[in-house]
C-alpha cells in the first residue's frame, strides 16, 4: 500500500468514525483501519442516551465538555441529516432518573446535591422531582416509583443509524475505511507514521488513536498512555410496540423503531459472549416496576457489551510529546460526546494540536499525579 | 404433559420431541437416567410425525407407512420413565448445562448433567420477488395444516421448488382432495448429472422407490413444469400472481396460494446461542455443528442429534438420537450401557439410514438464483431488509452479519435471523468474494425465542446480581 | 385458501375472530384455525405495516403473530383454540399493555 493518508484513525467505532468524519468534512485525505464482523464493539452495544445529568461528578470541566456536545448534536444530526439522508431521530426533550422506593430517592437528591454545590460546574439544570411531578410527564409510572432526577438537556438518538451515517459520510467524503485490518505496530520515521495491519504497512502523517480499551496497549506505540478499566453492561430489548414513552430515562428507553431497551449492569466479568440471566432479571424486574405495562412485552434480545472506560471514568483526549502528530482518544459516552468527536476533536487534529483550554484537563498525564479523580464520568 | 419440570436437576435433558429427541430420549429413560424431554409443540413428534397422537387424517394410507412408523417410538418415551413437556419452549441453554424453559408463560431453569439437543431442521429460506406476500407459504406449513388439521388448498394452488417433501406433500394433497393446479420444478438440470456419481447407492436406498412412486401418483394428476430457473410472485396485498421461467419459456399464472419449498437445513439458534462451534458446509449449504462420532460438540456436556446434527431425514435421525443417548449413558451410568444395544450396532444403521443421502444433496442442491436474491428483494422477513439495502451496507464497510445488523437491523427481528441468516452470509460472501465461512454468521445470544418482560424479571437474583445494576 | 378434509371429525370449538364467531375444531391451532376460517385475517407489520399471513406454521417465522385474549404478538401457529378464546388480527405495533 503505497497511498499516503494526511490521517490514519485507528479503530472505526463511534469515536474513530466521528473524528475521521469531521477530518473528511475538514477535507482530510483520511484511512480508518477496523477490525472485523466480531470484535468487542461498544458501538453497537450502548444505550443510545445524549446525556448530561449527573456527568462530571469529580471533574467539572467534563461537566462542560459534555453540555457542549448535548448543544451541538442538533448541528451534527442536521448535517448527517444533509449528506446522507439518514435521520438518526435525535429526541432532546430532556431525560429522568427514576428511582423506586425512599432510599434510592435520598440517595439520587444527594447526588444532585453535589452536583449542584461543584464549584466550576455548568449549570445544567438538573432536578429531583417527586413521583406526582413525574407522572405528569410520564403518565404510565407504577406505584413503586418514588420521584426521580430530571435534567431537560437530555436526550437520545438511534446510535445505530448514527454509526450507519457516519460511515455513508465517510464514503461520500472520501474516506477510506479499512475494516478486517487490526494495527499491531506503529513507528514513526521520517516525519510519518507506518501502521502495521495484516494485509500490509500503511502511512500517514498524523495518527489518532480511537481503538476503545485496545488503546491501553496501543498509546504506549506512540509514547502516549490511556490506562483503561473495562466493564460489561447488559442490555434487554424488548419487541416493538406503540410509543408510550416521551422521554429517555438513564435506564429505559424507547428507540424510534418502537422497541424498548432497558440497561444496563455494571459488571467485572468481560467476557461479552456470555449473559447473566439473573443480573437481566434484575434489570427486567426494576423496568416493569417503573412501568408495569412493560411485563408483558416480549423480550426478543439481550446482550453483554464491554464498556470503553479509562480508569477514572472521565475521557482520555492527549497528543504525544515524544511523536508529534499522534493522539489518543477514549471515553465512554461516545453517543453524547460525537458531536465533539465530530467537530472539536476532529478540528484539532487538523489542526496538529489539541487545545488545552477545551481538553486540557482530559490529558492522561492527570493518571501520573497520586491524587487522580475517581468521579462520575459514568452517570 | 404440560407443567412446569418437576425437578431442578437431571441426568439427561433432551430437547425436541420429534425423531432423534424421542429415540434419545427413550434410550436414556430406559437406562434408568432420570430425563427430560421439552418439546415446543401441543404433541410428540416434531415436523415429520407432527400431531401423530391427534391428526384427524385417520385413513393410514393417505399420510403414508413413514409418518406412521413415529407411533412406536412416542409410545416407546411415554412408557420410558422420562419426564416429558409439550408447549415448553426452551429460551436458552449455556455451558453450565443450564436450560431455561418457559411453560405456560413462566421460566424456570434445570441443569443437567447431559444435553441432548435434537431441535431439527426449518425449510431453507426462499427469497424469490414478492415471498412476504400473503399466500405464500412453505410447503412444510401446508403439510402442518394438512397433518395436524385436515386442512388442504382448495383455490388455485401452485407449488414451486424442489426435494423430496415437496413431492410428498403434494401426494398427500391430492389424496385427501385438495387441489394443485401446477408444479414448479426448480431442480438445475445439471444436477442430474452431479449426482450421477450418488445415483447407485441411491437406487439401494429406501428412498428410491418411494420417490419414484410419489412422482409417479402426482405427475399422473398435476402438470408439472421442470427447469423452473426464475420465479417470482406478485400481488397489491395479497399473492395474485407466479410468474416463472423455464428454459426459454416466461409465463404469469394467477394463483392464490404458493408452496414454496428448497430443502431443510439445521436449526442452529439453540446450539449457536450455546456457543457450540459449527462449519459452513459446503455440500449442504448450511450452517451444522462440528461433532464427534457420538454427536458429541465442542461444549462439554451437550450433544446433538437428528436433522439440527446436519440434515440426515428421519431414519437418520433415530439413529442419531440413539448414539447421541447411548454416549450419554456410556458417560453417566457405564454399567447401565450394557443393556443398550452395542454402538456397533447403531453405527451400521446409521450408514444404512444415510444411504442415498449424498445423491439427495447433490440432486436437490438449490439454485444460486433461489438462495442468494437481488435488488428489492426482501431478505430479512421480519425488519423487512433488502437485497439491495445488504449490498449497499457492504459498500459502506460492513464486512459480515454482525455489522450489517449495526447498520441494518436484519437479523433483529423475533425471527432472530431464522429466516434471513443463511442469504445474508451467502449474499454477503459473494459481494465480498469471500467464502461463507470467512463471512460468519449473527451472533445469537438467549432468549433464542421470545420470553416476557415479567418472565426474565422473575429468574431468581442475588444481592450482587442487584448491586451490578443499581447506581446512584 | 384452504378447505377441511371429509375425514375430519374433530369436536367443533368455538372462537371469536374481530368480535365474529368462527367455528374451529378441536387440535387446530389459531393460525390454522384462522386460516380455514375464510375471513380475511391478514396482519400488518410492525415496521411498515404490510399485511402478511402465517409463512412457516412451525414457531420459526413469527409471521402469524396476533392477538389471544388481550395478549399481543403471540405466535398463533404455536397456540391451540380453546372455547371462547377471542382472536384480534393485529394491525402494526403491539400497544403496550395489551
Amino acid at each position: 500500500m503505497s497511498k499516503e493518508y494526511d490521517v490514519a484513525v485507528v479503530g472505526g467505532g463511534l469515536l474513530g468514525s466521528a473524528i475521521a468524519w469531521g477530518l473528511g468534512r475538514l477535507g482530510k485525505k483520511v484511512v480508518v483501519l477496523d477490525e472485523g464482523d466480531i470484535a468487542k464493539r461498544a458501538s453497537r452495544a450502548n444505550f443510545a442516551l445524549v446525556w448530561v445529568q449527573s456527568k462530571g461528578l469529580g471533574m467539572p470541566a467534563y461537566t462542560g465538555w459534555t453540555m457542549r456536545a448535548s448543544e451541538s448534536w442538533s448541528k451534527l444530526a442536521a448535517e448527517l441529516k444533509d449528506q446522507t439522508g439518514l435521520d438518526v431521530a435525535l429526541q432532546q426533550n430532556g431525560g429522568f432518573h427514576l428511582t423506586l422506593g425512599e432510599d434510592e430517592f435520598e440517595q439520587r437528591a444527594q447526588l444532585v446535591t453535589r452536583m449542584h454545590n461543584q464549584v466550576g460546574a455548568a449549570d445544567y439544570k438538573m432536578e429531583m422531582l417527586s413521583a406526582s411531578e413525574v407522572r405528569k410527564m410520564l403518565p404510565l409510572i407504577g406505584p413503586e416509583v418514588s420521584g426521580g432526577s430530571f435534567c431537560p438537556l437530555d436526550g437520545h438518538v438511534n446510535s445505530l443509524r448514527t454509526f450507519r451515517a457516519f460511515h455513508t459520510g465517510l464514503k461520500l467524503f472520501g474516506v477510506d475505511y479499512l475494516p478486517e485490518r487490526p494495527v499491531s505496530a506503529i513507528f514513526r520515521s521520517g516525519g510519518e507514521f507506518r501502521l502495521s495491519t495484516p494485509q500490509g504497512e500503511i502511512r500517514a502523517g498524523k495518527v489518532v488513536l480511537s481503538a476503545g480499551n485496545a488503546n491501553q496497549s496501543l498509546a504506549p506505540m506512540v509514547g502516549l498512555s490511556a490506562p483503561m478499566g473495562p466493564t460489561r453492561g447488559q442490555i434487554v430489548v424488548t419487541e416493538r410496540t406503540m410509543p408510550f414513552l416521551p422521554h429517555p430515562l438513564t435506564t429505559i428507553r424507547q428507540t424510534d423503531e418502537g422497541t424498548v431497551m432497558i440497561g444496563d449492569s455494571k459488571e467485572d466479568q468481560l467476557d461479552d459472549r456470555t449473559l447473566n440471566h439473573s443480573v437481566s432479571a434484575v434489570m427486567a424486574d426494576r423496568a416493569q416496576r417503573m412501568f408495569p405495562h412493560l411485563a408483558r412485552l416480549n423480550v426478543v434480545r439481550t446482550w453483554s457489551g464491554i464498556r470503553v472506560m479509562p480508569q477514572d471514568g472521565f475521557p482520555i483526549y492527549d497528543q504525544s510529546e515524544s511523536a508529534p502528530g499522534a493522539f489518543v482518544t477514549c471515553c465512554h459516552s461516545g453517543v453524547t460526546l460525537a458531536s465533539n468527536h465530530a467537530f472539536e476533536i476532529a478540528r484539532m487534529v487538523a489542526q496538529g494540536a489539541l487545545e488545552p483550554e477545551l481538553v486540557g484537563a482530559f490529558s492522561a498525564r492527570r493518571f501520573d499525579a497520586n491524587h487522580a479523580a475517581t468521579g462520575s464520568g459514568y452517570y | 404433559m404440560n407443567g412446569t419440570p418437576k425437578r431442578d436437576n437431571y441426568d439427561v435433558v433432551v430437547i425436541g420431541a420429534g425423531p432423534a429427541g424421542l429415540a434419545a430420549a427413550a434410550t436414556v429413560a430406559e437406562a434408568g437416567l432420570s430425563t427430560l424431554l421439552l418439546d415446543e409443540n401441543a404433541g410428540a413428534g416434531g415436523q415429520v410425525w407432527r400431531a401423530i397422537t391427534s391428526t384427524p387424517v385417520t385413513e393410514r394410507d393417505r399420510l403414508g407407512a413413514d409418518y406412521w412408523a413415529g407411533a412406536n417410538l412416542v409410545e416407546a418415551v411415554r412408557s420410558s420413565g422420562a419426564e416429558i413437556i409439550q408447549r415448553a419452549t426452551v429460551w436458552s441453554l449455556d455451558r453450565n448445562l443450564e436450560v431455561g424453559v418457559s411453560v405456560g408463560g413462566a421460566s424456570s431453569f434445570v441443569k443437567a448433567r447431559r444435553a441432548i439437543l435434537a431441535t431439527g431442521a426449518l425449510e431453507r429460506p426462499f427469497p424469490i420477488p414478492g415471498w412476504t406476500l400473503p399466500g405464500v407459504m412453505t410447503a412444510g406449513a401446508a403439510q402442518t395444516m394438512l397433518k395436524s388439521s385436515g386442512l388442504v388448498p382448495d383455490g388455485r394452488t401452485v407449488i414451486a421448488g424442489q426435494g423430496p417433501l415437496l413431492w410428498l406433500l403434494a401426494a398427500q394433497i391430492l389424496r385427501l382432495g385438495g387441489r394443485i393446479d401446477r408444479i414448479l420444478d426448480t431442480t438445475e438440470r445439471r444436477n442430474y448429472f452431479a449426482a450421477l456419481p450418488h445415483a447407485f447407492a441411491f437406487a439401494t436406498s429406501p428412498y428410491f422407490a418411494k420417490g419414484l412412486a410419489l412422482m409417479r401418483e402426482v405427475r399422473a394428476k398435476v402438470p408439472v413444469v421442470t427447469g423452473v430457473s426464475e420465479l417470482a410472485a406478485a400481488g397489491d396485498g395479497q399473492l395474485a400472481t407466479v410468474t416463472y421461467k423455464a428454459g426459454s419459456r416466461r409465463e404469469t399464472i394467477p394463483a392464490e396460494l404458493l408452496l414454496l419449498h428448497q430443502g431443510v437445513v439445521p436449526n442452529v439458534n439453540l446450539a449457536m446461542a450455546a456457543a457450540i462451534e459449527h462449519r459452513w458446509d459446503d455440500v449442504q449449504l448450511c450452517w451444522s455443528p462440528v461433532l464427534d462420532h457420538d454427536g458429541n460438540t465442542s461444549v462439554d456436556g451437550i450433544a446433538i442429534a437428528g436433522d439440527g446434527a446436519g440434515i440426515g431425514g428421519a431414519e437418520s435421525a433415530i439413529v442419531r438420537g440413539r448414539i447421541a443417548a447411548r454416549a450419554a449413558v456410556e458417560a453417566l451410568a457405564p454399567a447401565s450401557a450394557a443393556k443398550l444395544a452395542p454402538m456397533a450396532t447403531y453405527r451400521a444403521s446409521l450408514a444404512k439410514a444415510e444411504r442415498g443421502r449424498a445423491f439427495l444433496d447433490t440432486l436437490f442442491r438449490p439454485a444460486r438464483q433461489f438462495r442468494i436474491p437481488s435488488g428489492d428483494t426482501i431478505v430479512c422477513r421480519c425488519e423487512e431488509v433488502t437485497a439491495k439495502d445488504i449490498l449497499d451496507a457492504v459498500a459502506i464497510g460492513a464486512t459480515g452479519p454482525n455489522q450489517l445488523k449495526a447498520y441494518r437491523r436484519s437479523g433483529m427481528g423475533p425471527c432472530q435471523g431464522r429466516l434471513c441468516g443463511l442469504t445474508v452470509t451467502e449474499l454477503m460472501a459473494q459481494a465480498r468474494g469471500k467464502t461463507p465461512q470467512e463471512i460468519g454468521y449473527y451472533r445469537l445470544r438467549a432468549p433464542v425465542k421470545p420470553i416476557t418482560l415479567a418472565e426474565l424479571a422473575a429468574v431468581p437474583k442475588t444481592e450482587s446480581d442487584v448491586q451490578a445494576v443499581v447506581r446512584g | 385458501m384452504f378447505k377441511r378434509s371429509d375425514q375430519d371429525s374433530r369436536r367443533p370449538v368455538h372462537i371469536v375472530v374481530d368480535g365474529a364467531a368462527v367455528a374451529a375444531r378441536e387440535g387446530d391451532t389459531v393460525s390454522a384455525a384462522l386460516l380455514a376460517s375464510g375471513r380475511d385475517v391478514r396482519r400488518a407489520t410492525a415496521v411498515s405495516g404490510a399485511p402478511r399471513l402465517p409463512y412457516c406454521m412451525m414457531g420459526v417465522c413469527f409471521d402469524c403473530l396476533v392477538t389471544i385474549d388481550g395478549v399481543g404478538n403471540r405466535q398463533g401457529c404455536l397456540v391451540p383454540v380453546a372455547e371462547g378464546m377471542q382472536i384480534e388480527i393485529q394491525k402494526g405495533k403491539r400497544e403496550i399493555g395489551r
